[in-house]
């Protein structure tokens, strides 16, 4: 299967895009997922629902959404501006604040489920031995939940390379500045006689899709299997 | 003194009070499932916070109420024997026993790993995962590491609990020379008469 130059930009610039929105996500993404799963305060059910917001609004509300936010006379497009001279729309850097946004649920609720699933009287044996609350986060809290929170890293990375609505929207379809994979897949559809393009990305997209799938589910297993399978 | 306990505190429906005024050795809470025996060990480890009262071991007060003392659960320096063991599912054997080691401050300590070692037979158990020890094997790590935070006292709930008659009578020699050899002040938490008759200096009973 021979790919053109083109081709292989696209592919580059989709997995540049997924990879910077996936760092960019996964801090804040944990720190939700915590806030959810530990915390008890007023609105939990309204931040709840805010989070998971992108999973069941039409992407192109998250694009427009973005667009006025973020675009060049937005209030957080105008800060960016004027703080880093960093303009995300209709830039690759805007396609990454797109697939952030839309992984972000999906990283959100993998997290905090293997959060939760840390006992918390590890946590208080830790204390009673000295541990102040920062080291039981380090070292008891962190690395229980790090298979689950990984996990929920590659489903997000899948679910950015899938991104399409919110990333047409807000950043247009600019080649090798905002053509993902799935852009370029539409774009093809649209011009007679390109089935061969549209073929070779579709399956470039399974592939990527699939292997993120897999890595997300084999690491959900291990978190699920306690640490029975360091033993062999 | 070593054990000055005077505390009561509401958990739903029930009132879990207790006023106690112990020396050395051990001294066993004796009482039914639910009398809040184990409650009370985790209100002198500062797991869970009385309603009202004050608590002090060895003269040093832990938690006070009217003058609002309440040390912080990791400066109180309470060994806490778990009825489940608790080691760290993520830790080898060696690494569970360390940790609390590596946080106490040298002056603390007052015993070291391969004391500890010694002491509890458990030499050939340092690089296996906490899964794979017997339930007594699992009692006896966790004795050594809440010995090795470099306690004050002990805080043990039911450490015999979930173990078969042999591995019980081994533990339970186990305990005898901690209280003994170690002159070490034990909180302990049973709600077999057997048990208490064999192991306590004083027994405090719960209804």
């Amino acid at each position: 299967m021979g790919l053109t130059a083109d081709e292989w930009d696209i592919i580059r610039l989709s997995l540049k895009v997924s990879f910077v929105a996936v760092g960019l996500c996964l801090p804040v993404a944990f720190a939700l997922a915590w806030v959810l799963a530990r915390g008890r305060f007023p609105g939990k059910l309204l931040l709840d629902g805010i989070v998971h917001l992108p999973l069941v609004l039409p992407p192109v509300v998250t694009g427009w959404l973005l667009l006025i936010g973020f675009g060049r006379n937005g209030p957080a497009g105008v800060l960016l501006y004027d703080w880093f001279g960093l303009t995300l729309i209709f830039r690759w850097t805007g396609a990454a604040l797109a697939a952030a946004i839309m992984a972000l649920p999906l990283m959100v609720r993998a997290m905090r489920l293997s959060i939760e699933a840390v006992d918390q009287r590890l946590e208080g044996a830790a204390r009673t031995l000295g541990a102040r609350p920062v080291h039981v986060f380090w070292t008891i809290t962190l690395p229980l939940s790090l298979p689950g929170v990984l996990a929920g890293a590659v489903l997000g990375f899948a679910r950015s390379i899938g991104e399409f609505g919110a990333t047409i929207t807000f950043v247009s379809n600019i080649p090798g500045e905002t053509r993902t994979l799935p852009i370029a897949i539409y774009a093809a559809l649209q011009v007679p006689g390109s089935e061969g393009v549209v073929t070779r990305l579709a399956i470039i997209s399974v592939i990527l899709s699939l292997v993120a799938l897999i890595a997300s589910e084999a690491l959900s297993r291990r978190a699920g299997a306690g640490r029975g399978n360091h033993v062999l | 003194m070593s054990f000055e306990i005077h505390v009561s505190r509401r958990l739903g429906d029930r009132e879990i009070a207790l006023s106690l005024s112990s020396g050395g050795g051990l001294t066993a809470l004796f009482g039914p499932s639910g009398a809040g025996k184990t409650s009370l060990l985790n209100m002198v480890a500062g797991l869970l916070r009385p309603d009202i009262g004050w608590i002090a071991v060895a003269g040093e007060t832990l938690y006070d109420s009217e003058k609002g003392v309440d040390v912080a659960i990791e400066r109180r320096r309470a060994g806490y024997v778990f009825q489940d063991g608790r080691l760290f599912p993520h830790k080898r054997v060696r690494a569970n026993l360390v940790y609390g080691e590596r946080l106490a401050d040298a002056a603390n300590r007052w015993i070291g790993l391969d004391e500890v070692v010694t002491f509890l037979g458990i030499g050939g158990l340092l690089d296996r995962w906490p899964q794979t020890l017997s339930g007594g094997e699992a009692q006896r790590v966790a004795i050594g590491r809440a010995l090795l935070s470099g306690p004050r006292f002990l805080l043990m709930d039911e450490p015999l609990a979930s173990l078969d008659a042999p591995r019980r009578e081994e533990i339970m020699r186990v305990i005898e020379r901690v209280r003994d050899e170690l002159a070490l002040p034990i909180l302990y938490v049973s709600h077999d008469r057997r048990e208490i008759d064999r192991l306590a200096t004083r027994v405090v009973e719960l209804l």
